[in-house]
């Protein structure tokens, strides 16, 4: 967090020198839906634009791009203020979400379009769309036409498409999103050091939480058109701030107040926690730290004893994951011989129980 | 899903064990009440082709082809269909282009404007040319006096009157194809500095081609075709303004044996232009 806000503090506007790197605020207005972010990066960020659907991602991502028009606020990139110049005018590069191609040209004139728009001749501008695909290990398929190229390949031609016109943005929406699994863990690490080598800003749009830990440096999550919750990804992960994320990573995610080890929820019970806090706060604890009874267990303490009834259960990756309602909503996981053994179905009755050292309180 | 995997499986090539079911399956599925007017249809649209081979003159055929008044009207013929065509491509597909990607106040009521030429009796078209392009007309008199420009009655005229009744056609034709192409090809290009422009001339243009030609070849078959508004418009003078419509029509009067050979020319220029555009966009569609 301080190695953010110490690059934001180079980027305050009016400071000593042209300041480098991304200077947003974006408003847009479309009737009964407002997005109003605020992003700031410097040169070699990665930042993830990260949300639900509908929470106004890509409408961020198209108003970075001037493909939507701003309501309101700015768009500065390098010191240079963009909100009124044309897209064709803005130094930023696109990886729409499928891609785009033009499915009438080869790979390399695809790569080529940029430079060529640029004003560089025709053979200048391939010779530098060779080089893109070389440095993307596409030089075979610099030929083919996009409907000949594999996912993961055509992905690859869009970044190199984007980064051919040398932008101080580059613009990711969801650039996995169209891979089926296999691919896109080949190509999601081979993004990863495509921007890691990429010296400007680059801003991704994502609802997979696993794209955005791995790509970016700075989560941003949107939800709603507004921003939630920014930061580390591990920081985020680890301090979800809404049930959104609490979801994305996998948290059972609590607000209450919080007076020393005891943390009071608005409508319930009390969490014990180890952290001594006051105030109010969030309580998290990971699913699998839930540990289920069908009776209610002698001897245990009754700290974070709750009764629960099943709700719901569902296959998760080996294990099975039960959502329970009643006293504490949650969701535990558990083995699948766990599950046989305490004869879970919905409806049944069980007792949840959660160590105070498996729980993790933050400040709200 | 299973049902659709078994007639999937059962359609495709599968060596050493035919199946047949499929065909079967197709021929009962026709009902009469389908099949006999379908029949019927087919009889009527062929036969009076049939019948103009059937009465053509064949014995004397290469003397009424050879006579030069027919080479004239049939080069006026093609040559100002293809003109009017390249008329309705240079204006039609900018027209085309307007109306399916810029919103402006009354566009429907322009599109609507646009296809008027397409249910108009011709005849009335070329009343409505004079009227603004005649010697008197509302354009006409203006191009008159100032550039002493008279339109009416020339081979210009016919290729105006062509035009009129035959650019609805390429512009219906590539204004669904643009509204079928994905725009954001062009947001594509934009991203890539590509202006609105070039965005059009390097990516839209060549995706919508097919649609492109597609409506050239409806509009200058339109064109080689056109009678009503051309006799009106352009008037009936062998050699300048006499296409080959309107040169059947007038043989018809005087010399049956020519207005078959006549149309015998026209049947053989449409059939050449099906077979050799069918490749490229009737089997596509």
């Amino acid at each position: 967090m301080t190695d953010t806000n110490a690059r934001r503090a180079a980027l305050v506007p009016g400071s000593e020198g042209a300041a480098q790197g991304l200077d947003a605020h974006l408003v847009v207005d479309r009737g009964t839906f407002r997005l109003d972010v605020r992003l700031t990066a410097a040169p070699g960020d990665v930042v993830a634009l990260l949300g639900p659907n509908g929470a106004g991602k890509t409408t961020a991502l198209r108003a970075l791009a001037g493909l939507v028009p701003l309501s309101d606020g700015h768009l500065r990139l390098d010191g240079t203020a963009l909100e009124r110049t044309a897209p064709e005018a803005r130094p930023v590069g696109v990886v729409f979400q499928d891609y785009l191609l033009f499915p009438h040209l080869t790979a390399l004139d695809n790569v080529a379009f940029g430079p060529r728009c640029q004003g560089f001749s025709k053979a200048e501008a391939r010779e530098q769309a060779a080089g893109w695909l070389e440095r993307m290990g596409l030089a075979a398929h610099a030929g083919a036409k996009p409907r000949r190229l594999s996912g993961g390949q055509a992905q690859r031609v869009a970044v190199a498409r984007a980064l051919a016109t040398r932008p101080r943005l580059l613009l990711l929406d969801e650039p996995l999103a169209a891979l089926d699994a296999r691919t896109r863990l080949e190509v999601r690490a081979q993004l990863r050091r495509h921007l890691a080598e990429f010296e400007a800003v680059a801003v991704l749009v994502t609802h997979d939480p696993l794209d955005a830990m791995v790509l970016a440096d700075r989560l941003v999550v949107i939800e709603d058109g507004r921003i939630v919750q920014e930061g580390a990804p591990a920081d985020i992960a680890r301090h979800p701030r809404t049930d959104y994320i609490a979801q994305l990573v996998g948290l059972n995610l609590y607000r209450g107040e919080a007076d020393g080890h005891t943390v009071r929820l608005a409508a319930g019970p009390a969490i014990t926690t180890t952290e001594e806090l006051s105030g109010p706060v969030f309580v998290a604890f990971p699913p699998l730290a839930v540990t289920l009874f069908r009776d209610r267990p002698t001897g245990a303490s009754a700290r974070n004893l709750w009764r629960c009834e099943v709700s719901g259960l569902e296959t998760h990756g080996d294990q099975i994951r039960a959502d329970l309602t009643g006293e504490l909503p949650l969701a535990a996981d558990l083995t699948t011989a766990a599950a046989a053994e305490l004869e879970l179905a919905p409806g049944a009755a069980v007792w949840a129980t959660v160590k105070a050292t498996q729980t993790h309180a933050y400040p709200a | 899903m299973t049902p659709l995997d078994k007639s999937g499986a059962a359609a495709g090539p599968r060596p050493g064990r035919p199946r047949r079911r499929p065909v079967r399956a197709g021929r009962r599925g026709v009902p009469l009440p389908l099949l006999v007017p379908g029949l019927v249809a087919l009889a009527f649209l062929l036969l009076p082709l049939l019948a103009l081979l059937v009465r053509a003159p064949w014995a004397t055929l290469p003397d009424q082809l050879t006579s030069s008044e027919v080479w004239a009207a049939l080069r006026l013929s093609l040559l100002s269909a293809t003109a009017a065509t390249a008329v309705s491509l240079v204006l039609g597909v900018p027209l085309a282009w307007l109306l399916a990607r810029t919103n402006f106040p009354g566009r429907g009521l322009v599109r609507a404007l646009v296809t008027l030429p397409l249910v108009l009796p011709p005849v009335v078209g070329g009343v409505a040319l004079l009227l603004a392009l005649g010697r008197n007309g509302v354009v006409g008199q203006l191009l008159d006096s100032w550039f002493g420009i008279t339109l009416p009655f020339t081979t210009t005229a016919v290729v105006i009157a062509e035009a009129f009744v035959a650019m609805p056609f390429l512009v219906i034709s590539v204004e669904g194809t643009l509204r079928a192409a994905d725009p954001r090809f062009e947001e594509a290009a934009t991203t890539l500095g590509a202006s609105r422009f070039t965005a059009f001339r390097r990516v839209t243009l060549p995706l919508i081609a097919p649609g492109i030609a597609a409506g050239s070849v409806l509009a200058w078959a339109r064109a080689l075709g056109e009678f009503g508004a051309t006799i009106t418009f352009a008037g009936n003078f062998p050699g300048r303004t006499q296409t080959m419509p309107l040169a059947v029509y007038l043989a018809l009067q005087n010399d049956p044996d020519a207005a078959i050979a006549l149309s015998l020319v026209l049947l053989a220029v449409s059939i050449t232009v099906l077979a050799a555009l069918r490749d490229r966009w009737l089997t596509g569609s």
